[in-house]
């Protein structure tokens, strides 16, 4: 799908949810790849799902949302739906695990990628509450953490990501972000075409931290994909100024308390 | 509007929350002690609370260290380890590596004030016994208002419920931090101090006391306006609340009380550091469930 793959070139993933069939071809492709070992079966109670969230060993995760509504005594008004999303790093334009890393162990790569040095990283997780996506996870072996590099060294190769490669139905596509925002913006006439008034891309333009890497076309609100909307899409760096003035203003009060306290002042001998 | 949430808990456990308490108690008892070596009132009260200082902030890197996932890098904050990069590594948008810079700054002037409150070495106690000391000791009292706060400010600079949802930790902490530091001058200069100092630690005690239970208001109001107030309240964490409310009525009792009776009880410090405890861990531990 991709002729060649160039360094200085803004690459990505567009994931369009409307054609997953929910296979987890990428999850496997991914955990092959990157040897991250298997899940051991669990029962989470959520659809299909037993894979239960992106972390430090899964790098890449297949929700699955049920909607099912019963329909009326008359047959009609019932929704049914089973949304499938293949979920993963964003790989942010303003990407929140960056600004917090106090080591630099958190790049962007030559591929406009979002990338954890593992030589680097020393385990401090400050990234894992930035993370508005809950995608980072912490790996107690390597006392770092992990997340999906976008196949940082297939790229090196020339290859593409194991998880796009892998995927059956290209729901999962890799390549130049612009190619991809095209095809994402042609994909999402036609669905309109169709009647899906729901559909809508997640991460295509500016809203959403400056733009993701990884973006979507989503059937449904993002909430229901456990993403936030673009008005709670916010960088932890929002927070810097009103922190550090609230703390000033506990200095300056305490300071004036402290003195009024400590101050020179007459007093009955004895006192203590 | 109620916040959206979706980050998940980066397991900050007790480590932190012990770092979180020390840091607050040896920021605090060094301005304490510059604030007494401003006022001059009391200069046994000073030596004791710089004496006390160092010893609570050189348990901190240790704490910070053992909480890394691979401790033996704690270095990697502050030399730049990437490949072809080199020289120090300061990100100023990020609280942490602001925080661990001022924590090593801090360490300095809290060993040179311990030294010359020691009295040994001479050259170091006469530098600090002039101008220039009062300089570095205000100094360095400004660098331990950064270190009582800037974890509060770290918490908030995320995307975690409750801690991204507020802007009053940081001033919390450093209140609450400077109470406990208050009570634990209190205690161990208490026979030693000069006549009417421990009233005047108790009463500076106060003082912090009501700027943490202004801060504490502050922070329920704008945790109800993000709607994460239900978290900290939530389950047990309300019980800690209750200590933190103990923790909160001797200072401020005391305060209420002022010119009648004066110094603290032998409780009443004990209670002051658990509430101080207490505050701490219903903030960190109650997002991470």
């Amino acid at each position: 799908m991709t002729a060649r793959i160039s360094p200085g070139t803004a690459y990505g993933f567009f994931t369009d949810t409307s054609i997953c069939i929910g296979c987890k071809a990428c999850e496997v492709a991914c955990k092959e790849w990157n040897q991250l070992p298997g899940n051991a079966p669990r029962f989470l109670g959520d659809s299909l799902d037993n894979t239960g969230q992106l972390d430090a060993m899964n790098w890449r995760h297949v929700q699955f949302v049920e909607q099912f509504t019963p329909s009326a005594p008359g047959g009609g008004g019932g929704r049914q739906a089973w949304l499938m999303m293949s979920d993963v790093c964003k790989h942010c334009n303003q990407a929140s695990c960056m600004d917090v890393c106090p080591t630099g162990a958190i790049i962007r790569t030559e591929f406009d990628t979002v990338f954890i040095q593992q030589d680097v990283c020393n385990g401090c997780r400050n990234c894992i509450s930035a993370c508005p996506f809950g995608v980072i996870g912490f790996h107690g072996d390597t006392g770092t953490v992990r997340k999906c590099t976008l196949c940082y060294d297939r790229l090196q190769a020339g290859m593409q990501p194991a998880c796009a490669q892998a995927c059956p139905t290209q729901s999962i596509q890799f390549g130049p972000l612009d190619q991809l925002h095209k095809r994402a913006d042609a994909r999402l006439a036609t669905l309109h075409g169709d009647g899906h008034d729901r559909a809508r891309l997640y991460g295509r333009d500016g809203q959403v931290y400056g733009g993701l890497g990884a973006f979507f076309l989503l059937m449904d609100r993002p909430e229901t994909y456990g993403l936030p909307s673009a008005a709670s899409a916010v960088r932890p760096g929002r927070n810097n100024a009103p922190g550090y003035l609230g703390a000033l203003l506990g200095s300056v009060l305490a300071v004036l308390g402290g003195l009024i306290a400590l101050r020179r002042r007459n007093e009955s001998p004895g006192t203590r | 509007m109620r916040n959206e949430h979706f980050a998940v808990s980066p397991d900050w456990r007790w480590y932190i929350l012990l770092y979180f308490l020390l840091a607050g108690i040896a920021g605090g008892a060094y301005v304490i002690g510059a604030l007494l070596r401003l006022t001059g009132v009391d200069r046994t009260a000073e030596r004791v609370a710089f004496l006390l200082a160092l010893p609570a902030i050189v348990v901190c890197p240790v704490l910070l260290t053992l909480d890394l996932g691979s401790p033996a890098r704690f270095w990697h904050m502050l030399v730049n380890t990437t490949p072809g990069g080199g020289g120090l590594n300061l990100h100023p948008g990020s609280p942490m590596s602001v925080g661990v810079w001022a924590l090593s700054l801090f360490s300095v002037f809290s060993l040179v004030s311990f030294l010359a409150a020691l009295g040994r070495p001479a050259g170091v106690a006469r530098l600090m016994a002039g101008r220039a000391g009062t300089a570095l000791t205000v100094v360095g009292a400004v660098l331990g208002l950064f270190v009582a706060s800037y974890t509060g400010v770290l918490l908030s600079v995320g995307n975690e419920a409750v801690w991204s949802d507020t802007w009053t930790l940081g001033g919390l902490f450093l209140a609450s931090g400077m109470s406990a530091a208050a009570a634990v001058v209190a205690v161990a200069a208490r026979r030693r101090a000069a006549a009417g100092t421990e009233r005047r630690l108790a009463e500076a005690d106060g003082w912090f006391a009501l700027v943490e239970l202004l801060f504490v208001v502050l922070l329920f109001i704008t945790l109800a306006a993000a709607g994460s107030a239900s978290t900290v309240l939530a389950h047990g964490w309300i019980l800690l609340w209750v200590v933190v409310g103990l923790g909160l009525l001797p200072p401020l009792l005391g305060l209420a009380r002022r010119g009648m009776a004066g110094a603290m009880t032998a409780v009443a410090p004990v209670l002051v550091i658990l509430g101080v405890l207490a505050l701490r861990a219903v903030i960190i531990f109650s997002p991470q469930g």
